[in-house]
């Protein structure tokens, strides 16, 4: 089997949303396959989230459409996990990461859940997978941002979805953190044969594991490989004035070409170089 | 023995209604309420509950039983902060604020021409501050079947309602029809609040709403535990507060005992801050 | 409706207008309308507990409500704010109960301390309430640039050695001190109305912190001076006109806002 043809799971054809008279997507188009790990990069502001807010169905399109496994969004598709980027999480919520993970099963249908072996098997499980068995029964309100991290993934894995949307997951990480989630989500797309989507303003955390790129600029989009869009002539062409795309010290830096140095995207230095080499240890 | 439970108690027939009434509206404001306290919805809860007088008080007028009044006021109210639902919690809470502020002057008004036009001074104490001695043992079936419906409609909204609360977003992203999950507990929640109004007062009913399921969501980790925990301890300081009112009106001979509302507050108070004593020093057991 | 009994009334409720459009504001800025609510219930429970033992009110309800504030502080840092305000609230509500039960005046007493009484203020009553809101309006302008600061950015605030909870507890001192001699005109459920509605319905018509206060104050004045002649003419209960007058202040505020918002462009470049 060739492996490169991987089973188109999502399907984005000239997506256009205009909100309260904005106009905050304009014709993006893409494509995710299984096992492939996209990121969606772009600027706050550029329209990530609500780009992916259509692809979860909250958001209805002005113009163009989803489809998830060659079939259109409904509302009640399952085929999706989604990992929000905040979650409410009251200290004295009383929530385990257990029972949090075991909402992902079940927690959209009504009524009680019943206990059952197979259910708390599976539990067990997912929490295994993302290593996150040492505090399972502690609160979710007292787990760390990373830890909280694992269990929403876990939550959203839990159900079997093909595709996996994670809205800027390192956005409240640290370094480390970060590192180990984004590693962790290129072994479950790898493992599990999942499309793997990320949002992040910044790309350079998951240059080692992406596949494919989606970057978004001002509400429109360039999808493709990193090596094919993120280039100077790419990029300038998708903000409609000069950027320089600068390779340094394996980071990857977007500097606009009007303002006289000022970093768009992309870097994970918004001060000096000489923070880049410090962090890089 | 004797001076604990003073002679009478378990004959008396009024007795018998408030711990029947009192023990099914403990239950059912302490799983409503456990909801209530997750959500963060307290002062939403309270004012429900102040709104609710301007209900009370106006049954009072008509001369219909005042939980007819509340749950009328309340379920109105909530269905209007469900359809309102201003996004930002700071301007929501200054709009149900204000309501309250109408509402509550619209009940001074009522209270007022209850006591001159038709000549009852108890209204004020009794849509205020409760009458658990002297609801009507016709009213009995009435709290039952509303308290049955309630706990019904909160089990069956159980799993999305806990999914709503983490994220209201991923809970619309998994199919789970927001809307009616919100509507469904805000109804819940309304007649919770009215069935509480007329045994410990509108003004009082937080009391069994929120410090029940406080008390037990600082003693415990499991959602199910902690409702079940919060029914148990509302009953006991509902079923102790009527105790010690009916003591009291023994022990001043004569006098008026103390009113059972407080009573019932303060043991509810009581058992909360037994509850914070505990963890706090089980923390520090902890960290030494 | 100006005759000497009354006289008491207008100057009480005057000083408590202005103050409580000054108070107002900031409670509004914190979002501090729960609490708001809470206080003045010690005031409720002060001035039974007062009553009871014979002692001057407004010593009494000067205690109870900052009883109250403490309660607040201290049951809020351990648990959540909202929970401990409630049950605050209905604490303080019971021991006013309690205390009023032992009197003989019952109901007629707490209907007037709970809904306000136009012939409330005694005259030895007037210059201890000029004093407490003196001091009020002089906490407030002692405090206004670090309580501005940590109510609208509050990190910055805790940074610049601003404490958070400090400026809480002092905060929550002044509303308990700004209802406690409101009151005894207003009464303790519908003083909230006058610390929220006004200065809610100035911020939408003004556009500095300065303007919002003065025309906080002036509706303040105008729905406390309206109440107390309609109250006066019609004999209905005051708090009626204070809770329902300011509602429709509240109400003329966010119409205007919405037509502001309706007849400007909807293009806003800081949305997502």
């Amino acid at each position: 089997m060739n492996p490169r043809a991987n089973a188109e799971i999502l399907a984005v054809d000239n997506v256009s949303v205009t909100l309260s008279g904005r106009q905050i997507l304009r014709e993006v188009s893409f494509r995710i396959g299984a096992g492939e790990l996209t990121g969606l990069i772009g600027s706050n502001g550029a329209g990530k989230t609500t780009l992916l807010r259509v692809i979860l169905g909250l958001v209805t399109p002005t113009a163009g459409e989803v489809r998830l496994a060659g079939r259109p969004r409904t509302r009640r598709n399952q085929l999706v996990g989604y990992v929000p980027q905040k979650i409410t999480l009251e200290p004295d919520m009383p929530l385990r990461a257990r029972d949090l993970v075991g909402l992902g099963l079940d927690g959209h249908r009504f009524g009680v859940a019943r206990p059952s072996a197979a259910r708390n098997a599976a539990i067990a499980d997912m929490l295994d997978a993302v290593d996150a068995t040492r505090f399972a029964d502690a609160r979710v309100g007292n787990l760390s941002g990373g830890e909280q991290q694992r269990v929403m993934i876990a939550h959203a894995l839990i159900s079997r979805p093909r595709l996996l949307l994670l809205d800027e997951p390192l956005a409240n990480l640290d370094i480390r953190s970060g590192h180990e989630v984004v590693h962790l989500l290129a072994r479950i797309s790898t493992e599990q044969r999942i499309a793997v989507l990320i949002s992040a303003h910044d790309m350079n955390p998951l240059l080692p594991v992406m596949d494919r790129i989606v970057y978004l600029a001002a509400g429109r989009a360039v999808t493709g490989t990193t090596a094919e869009v993120v280039r100077t002539e790419t990029l300038s062409d998708l903000y409609g004035h000069h950027v320089e795309v600068i390779h340094t010290q394996g980071r990857v830096l977007v500097v606009s070409g009007d303002d006289s140095g000022a970093v768009r995207t992309g870097s994970a230095v918004q001060t000096s170089g000489g923070d880049a080499q410090v962090r890089r240890g | 023995m004797a001076g604990f439970f003073e002679p009478g108690f378990f004959s008396s027939a009024p007795v018998h209604v408030a711990l029947t009434v009192g023990g099914i509206v403990a239950v059912v404001s302490a799983v409503v309420g456990t909801f209530t306290v997750i959500r963060g919805q307290s002062f939403a809860g309270h004012a429900l509950s102040d709104i609710g007088t301007a209900g009370g008080s106006g049954a009072f007028l008509v001369g219909v039983p005042t939980l007819y009044g509340f749950v009328a006021m309340n379920l109105t109210a909530a269905g209007v902060m469900e359809l309102i639902g201003i996004r930002r919690p700071r301007g929501r809470d200054l709009a149900t604020g204000i309501v309250l502020g109408a509402a509550l002057g619209v009940a001074a008004l009522f209270l007022y021409w209850d006591t001159t036009v038709s000549s009852t001074t108890g209204a004020t104490i009794n849509v205020l501050f409760g009458s658990i001695f002297t609801i009507s043992t016709s009213t009995v079936p009435v709290v039952a079947v509303l308290g049955a419906a309630t706990v019904a409609v909160i089990a069956a909204l159980y799993r999305p309602l806990l999914l709503t609360s983490v994220s209201y977003d991923l809970a619309a992203a998994r199919g789970v029809p927001v809307r009616l999950v919100s509507v469904g507990y805000l109804l819940a929640l309304a007649v919770a609040v009215s069935l509480s109004s007329i045994s410990i007062g509108a003004i009082l009913s937080t009391a069994l709403l929120i410090g029940p399921a406080a008390t037990a969501l600082r003693l415990t980790t499991r959602t199910g535990l902690a409702i079940g925990l919060a029914a148990a301890i509302g009953v006991a300081a509902t079923w102790a507060g009527i105790l010690l009112a009916y003591d009291s009106a023994a022990w001043s001979a004569g006098q008026q005992g103390w009113p059972v509302s407080f009573c019932i507050v303060a043991a509810v108070f009581a058992c909360y801050l037994l509850a914070s004593l505990r963890t706090r020093q089980s923390r520090h057991q902890r960290a030494r | 409706m100006f005759s000497n009994f009354m006289l008491n009334t207008w100057e009480a409720a005057t000083i408590v207008a202005v103050v409580a459009g000054v108070v107002g504001f900031f409670t509004v800025l914190r979002g501090s309308a729960f609490a708001a609510h809470a206080l003045p219930n010690g005031a409720f429970a002060g001035a039974a507990g007062a009553s009871l033992l014979g002692v001057n009110a407004l010593v009494g309800m000067g205690v109870f409500s900052l009883a109250g504030a403490v309660t607040i502080a201290s049951l809020g840092r351990r648990a959540r704010h909202d929970v401990a305000t409630a049950l605050t609230i209905v604490v303080l509500l019971g021991l006013g109960d309690l205390f009023l039960s032992r009197t003989t005046e019952y109901a007629p007493e707490i209907y007037s301390l709970l809904f306000g009484e136009i012939l409330g203020v005694a005259s030895t009553e007037l210059a201890p309430t000029a004093a407490i809101g003196a001091a009020c309006i002089a906490a407030v302008v002692v405090l206004y640039r670090p309580l501005m600061l940590s109510s609208v950015m509050p990190e910055v605030a805790e940074a610049r050695g601003v404490s958070a909870r400090r400026m809480d507890l002092c905060f929550l001192v002044v509303i308990a001190l700004t209802t406690t001699m409101a009151v005894p005109v207003v009464g303790s459920l519908l003083i909230f109305s006058l610390l929220i509605g006004p200065p809610a319905a100035a911020c939408a018509f003004t556009t500095t912190p300065r303007q919002a206060i003065v025309v906080s104050v002036l509706m303040a004045l105008g729905i406390v001076w309206a109440a107390i002649a309609i109250s006066y003419l019609t004999n209905l209960p005051i708090g009626f006109f204070v809770g329902t007058i300011s509602a429709v202040f509240y109400t003329a505020g966010r119409g205007w806002v919405f037509r502001r918002q309706t007849r400007t462009a909807p293009s806003d470049p800081s949305r997502p």
